[in-house]
């Protein structure tokens, strides 16, 4: 598993580290299945399929059907990984997702491939920026955005070892491997802290992250000091890191996800009843006009400068 | 459970019989008593599921999560006066349960929760849910060539949901011979007749054309469905669906094909009569 090992150059496309991670589970449990809408390649398991066809359910292009098949095979006993496109395997099948996979409370793991805006040119109708909105409602639903290919893997391995519903938001951008200590461990509802810093917090995850480590940096050369926490799990929160993040009296969360509902209106929630604190939430307004992802993140200042002129504006909000 | 052969097949009509007769009078008492609920259709698939559970299916009410269980869902999940009558009967609760359906914290809501109540399968109320669920277990089944059987009872309005269709398609295609799809044809939905709505004849065609050998029997007839339900699946090489064709409000004359008793809850005098006519 070379794509889930933790790197420090080069990009990863995380769908890389997902396959291979189910692979890899698939050889030592035979429990765990795949099912997919005409989904394979762009799941990239065409060699989970080559290794298990057997164990590879194709529903064609019905994503009522993939969902809800899930939930069966597992009733059935199997440890199924459902996997497509995030803006169809969340919005055509919402209502699979919320009765027969959260409030059944059934053991599928729903993966949500090239989520965000990884499609960029091809528009709102492929974006993927309401899914954690929408999810995050379905309150045993566990929900994970991992930022790089180890968090991938270890998302994957999480989920599987996990018995119940998750889903895990997968993205095709491509992604440097963060650097963290030594024997770093991922676990589901824990976020992890990647730079200390006193001034302020950046909250982010998924493709977000390594910008804001980046702004964080760049902060830091001129004398302000950005904590950057990767709030990876977005279901359940880590309270007790956003509790800590408002302690430094300033927090702006970054996603690549709609401003709306999604890991700011998370975080927001639990600051505004604990302790509150300015706040900032990056992210896309709505639906966005044609352009390639990396233009819409240009665009809409999700990058190193836009996240960190965010931070100087609510360090200035600071009452 | 016995094969119906001829001697045999008479006992166990008769032991169904008896049984649909207390699950009709026992969910409408529910019914009367919760003032809520959905006895029309709770009428119309009663039958069918009497015949399944006492004389079809194989299954341990203690052990509710046998992985070798025939397995039932229920997808038209708003006729839960039937069908918690019947698992209560079968042995997963004690029958007094059902006395608290609807109550606050009751372990009965108005649609089946699987946490909740032992014998559920899976959590069905928004239609069009139970099919393609039942085909995903079908298939767990299919892929470890496991022995047990799928049943799905889905109403017939409810197949104006699309998911059912797309469903239907994996579900020939992967020649499931295991599942077992019984529509309850009352022709009835909630405010007016199926084929005033959106019209589904001709239905078997439909299932036919879909891939799927259909059965068409009169769903109040036990010898009837017990001859197509308890037929060996083996060697079929599709998929079953089982046209039943009811009546909502089969059994008291007043609520007999009529649309009102959808969800209708009756009066005391109303509750009265029911009750002299079910016996």
């Amino acid at each position: 598993m070379s794509a889930a090992a933790p790197s420090t150059s080069g990009l990863f496309d995380c769908r890389d580290s997902f396959a291979a991670t189910i692979e890899a589970l698939a050889e030592a449990d035979p429990h765990i299945v795949t099912v997919v809408s005409d989904s394979v390649g762009s799941s990239k398991l065409g060699g989970f399929k080559k290794k298990f066809p057997e164990r590879m359910v194709n529903v064609g292009i019905a994503e009522q059907t993939l969902v809800a098949v899930g939930a069966g095979l597992a009733n059935g006993g199997k440890v199924p990984f459902v996997s497509a496109a995030s803006c169809f395997i969340t919005g055509r099948a919402l209502e699979q997702v919320k009765a027969d996979i959260a409030y059944s409370n059934v053991n599928v793991k729903l993966i949500g491939q090239s989520s965000g805006v990884a499609y960029g040119e091809l528009g709102p109708t492929h974006h993927s920026i309401e899914d954690l909105a929408w999810l995050r409602l379905f309150n045993n639903l566990k929900l994970i955005v991992p930022a790089d290919p180890w968090q991938t893997a270890e998302a994957i391995k999480a989920v599987a070892a996990y018995d119940g519903p998750a889903f895990v938001r997968v993205s095709r951008m491509a992604v440097p491997a963060l650097d963290r200590p030594e024997g770093a461990v991922f676990e589901i509802g824990k976020a992890e802290t990647l730079v200390e810093g006193s001034d302020a917090t950046i909250i982010a995850n998924g493709t977000m992250v390594h910008r804001a480590v980046a702004a964080a940096n760049a902060l830091a050369a001129e004398g302000i000091s950005a904590r950057v926490v990767n709030m990876a799990t977005v279901n359940p929160l880590d309270e007790a890191a956003i509790a800590a993040a408002a302690e430094t009296g300033a927090i702006v969360t970054v996603e690549e996800h709609s401003v709306r509902g999604g890991l700011g209106g998370a975080v927001a929630e639990v600051v505004i009843s604990t302790n509150p604190v300015p706040m900032r939430i990056l992210g896309f307004p709505g639906f966005v006009p044609t352009g390639s992802a990396a233009w819409l993140f240009d665009h809409f200042g999700l990058n190193e400068a836009g996240i960190a002129d965010a931070v100087r504006q609510t360090i200035a909000r600071k009452k | 459970m016995p094969s119906p052969a001829a001697p045999l097949k008479n006992d166990l009509v008769g032991e169904i019989a008896a049984q649909a007769l207390w699950i009709r009078r026992r969910s409408f008492q529910m019914v009367y008593e919760a003032q809520q609920g959905h006895p029309g259709g709770d009428f119309s698939a009663t039958d069918v599921l009497a015949t399944l559970y006492f004389g079809v299916m194989h299954y341990d009410p203690k052990s509710p999560r046998d992985p070798k269980r025939d397995r039932f869902v229920m997808s038209k999940g708003h006729c839960t006066g039937a069908f918690y009558s019947v698992l209560a009967r079968a042995g997963y609760f004690p029958e007094a349960d059902l006395s608290t359906y609807m109550e606050p914290l009751s372990k009965l809501n108005g649609h089946p929760n699987r946490n909740y109540l032992p014998g559920v399968e899976t959590n069905t109320g928004p239609l069009g849910h139970g099919l393609p669920v039942a085909i995903g277990i079908a298939i767990a089944g299919q892929i470890d060539n496991a022995d047990f059987r799928t049943f799905v009872l889905t109403g017939d309005g409810e197949l104006q949901e699309g998911s059912n269709w797309e469903s239907a398609l994996t579900a020939a295609h992967r020649k499931l011979e295991n599942l077992t799809l019984i529509i309850d044809r009352n022709r009835l939905q909630q405010g007016a007749r199926t084929e005033e709505t959106a019209s589904l004849d001709p239905l078997d065609d439909k299932w036919r054309a879909f891939g799927w050998h259909v059965e068409v029997v009169d769903g109040h007839d036990y010898g009837q469905l017990l001859d197509v339900l308890s037929a060996s699946p083996k060697g079929r090489g599709k998929p079953l669906c089982v046209i039943a064709n009811t009546f909502k409000g089969k059994g008291v004359s007043f609520m007999h094909d009529n649309v009102a008793w959808h969800h209708g809850v009756p009066s005391k005098e109303q509750y009265e009569q029911a009750m002299r006519e079910l016996v």
